[in-house]
């Protein structure tokens, strides 16, 4: 078809006008779905992490400038205990996002990983039952653990939580939120206490000729 | 041309992954285990389909000079209508897939399409062109997705081969993805010839 100025400015303003409308038709449609799913997503991973509860306060902090939420859960009243949204930029193929359950006592009570995309087959292997990395954490109270300047870390970093095999840098990341889930619960459940430990916490992600 | 010659010429002759090799970007990217290829393939089909369908619809009214902006917006809006529609009801299959979703705007092998049938067809030709090659790309990817995941993790859809550990990791890493699609892409074209 020949093109002049009016047919070339009239095709195009149609052609964007219908397809606005239809792009704001289906978000009309899809918005509550989205948020539903979005919201069961977070449901799931609150239930699966924490001890039983009927009730959350959520709370957001900032560390090392990355918001954290902090969810309070109680059962009638009383803590039953805290889970933690917490995110690392370390990973090997993009942010991990774990959320990590604490119990009342200050106990890992369990770790759902929210989002990876990590080696399939490798680092993917952190959201399997039984990993060694979950076993490193579960059930215990972290400050128990065998630290290194005041923060967990992996056998290889001198700390005594198994990598993934081959994923050493999924594991460090993995840890890495760990921590970060620590302080963000010691800072509400204790008050204070978690500001002296956020300088020292970078962990070593960057070296060279290490398997993922 | 009949219209099974029309479907089968996307699997074969014109296979978008083996033989026009196009898309390489989602294709060498999403395939690092079979069921990431197949997801990433229907999501492209669905888009294909409906944007070859629109634009032969439309092909009779849009001047030549602003052909390709045109179509452009027609698919742009098709795959944002996927991206919200995969997130609204399989949230699980789009946070794996999530950010390759929006990339399949700028995906050749749709543009192609519209360029080299949808605005020459007629629209049930096009809406049958883009079934043929949607199912070629998706065969291609979970094809990929297989072997690499068979070769670099040792299970397939998930499901553990129980080969062990001691997979070489080198065929989920980028590398493997250039390696098995070459050797793929071998295959795929002697089998074709016979």
């Amino acid at each position: 078809m020949k093109s002049t100025l009016f047919n070339m400015t009239a095709v195009l303003l149609g052609i964007t006008f219908v397809a606005s409308a239809g792009v704001g038709l289906v978000n009309m449609i899809t918005v509550d779905p989205i948020a539903q799913a979005e919201q069961a997503a977070k449901t799931a991973a609150l239930t699966e992490v924490l001890p039983a509860f009927d009730k959350t306060e959520t709370s957001v902090l900032t560390l090392d400038e990355i918001p954290t939420t902090v969810y309070t859960a109680t059962l009638e009243g009383q803590v039953a205990g805290y889970a933690v949204e917490a995110v690392s930029k370390a990973g090997f193929g993009g942010e991990i996002r774990l959320m990590v359950g604490f119990t009342a006592e200050g106990k890992v009570n369990n770790v759902n990983v929210l989002k990876q995309t990590e080696t399939p087959g490798l680092g993917t292997n952190m959201t399997k039952e039984d990993n060694p990395l979950l076993k490193g954490v579960k059930g215990f109270d972290l400050s128990t653990k065998k630290l290194v300047n005041g923060r967990l870390a992996v056998t290889k970093d001198g700390g005594d939580v198994d990598a993934l095999t081959a994923a050493t840098i999924s594991s460090r990341a993995y840890v890495d939120a760990i921590n970060r889930a620590w302080d963000a619960y010691k800072s509400v459940a204790q008050g204070a206490g978690a500001a002296e430990n956020q300088s020292a916490n970078e962990p070593a992600a960057q070296e060279g000729g290490e398997n993922e | 041309m009949n219209k099974l010659q029309i479907i089968l010429s996307g699997i074969i002759r014109n296979n978008p992954t083996f033989v026009l090799v196009l898309g390489m970007c989602p294709t060498l990217g999403t395939t690092t285990s079979a069921i990431n290829g197949m997801g990433m393939g229907l999501a492209t089909m669905a888009v294909l389909i409906m944007s070859n369908f629109f634009i032969s619809l439309i092909k009779n009214i849009v001047p030549d000079k602003v052909r390709i902006p045109a179509f452009i917006v027609v698919i742009a809006s098709f795959v944002t209508v996927i991206q919200m529609l995969m997130q609204a009801f399989v949230p699980a299959l789009y946070a794996t897939l999530g950010v390759f979703i929006p990339l399949i705007v700028v995906n050749c092998i749709i543009l192609g399409r519209a360029e080299a049938f949808a605005s020459k067809n007629s629209p049930f030709d096009s809406l049958l062109d883009g079934v043929g090659i949607g199912l070629g790309f998706t065969l291609s990817l979970t094809t990929i997705g297989a072997v690499r995941e068979i070769l670099g993790g040792g299970a397939i859809f998930g499901v553990d081969l129980g080969i062990g550990d001691y997979t070489p990791l080198i065929f989920v890493l980028a590398p493997g993805a250039f390696l098995v699609l070459g050797y793929l892409m071998v295959l795929f074209n002697k089998l074709a010839k016979k």
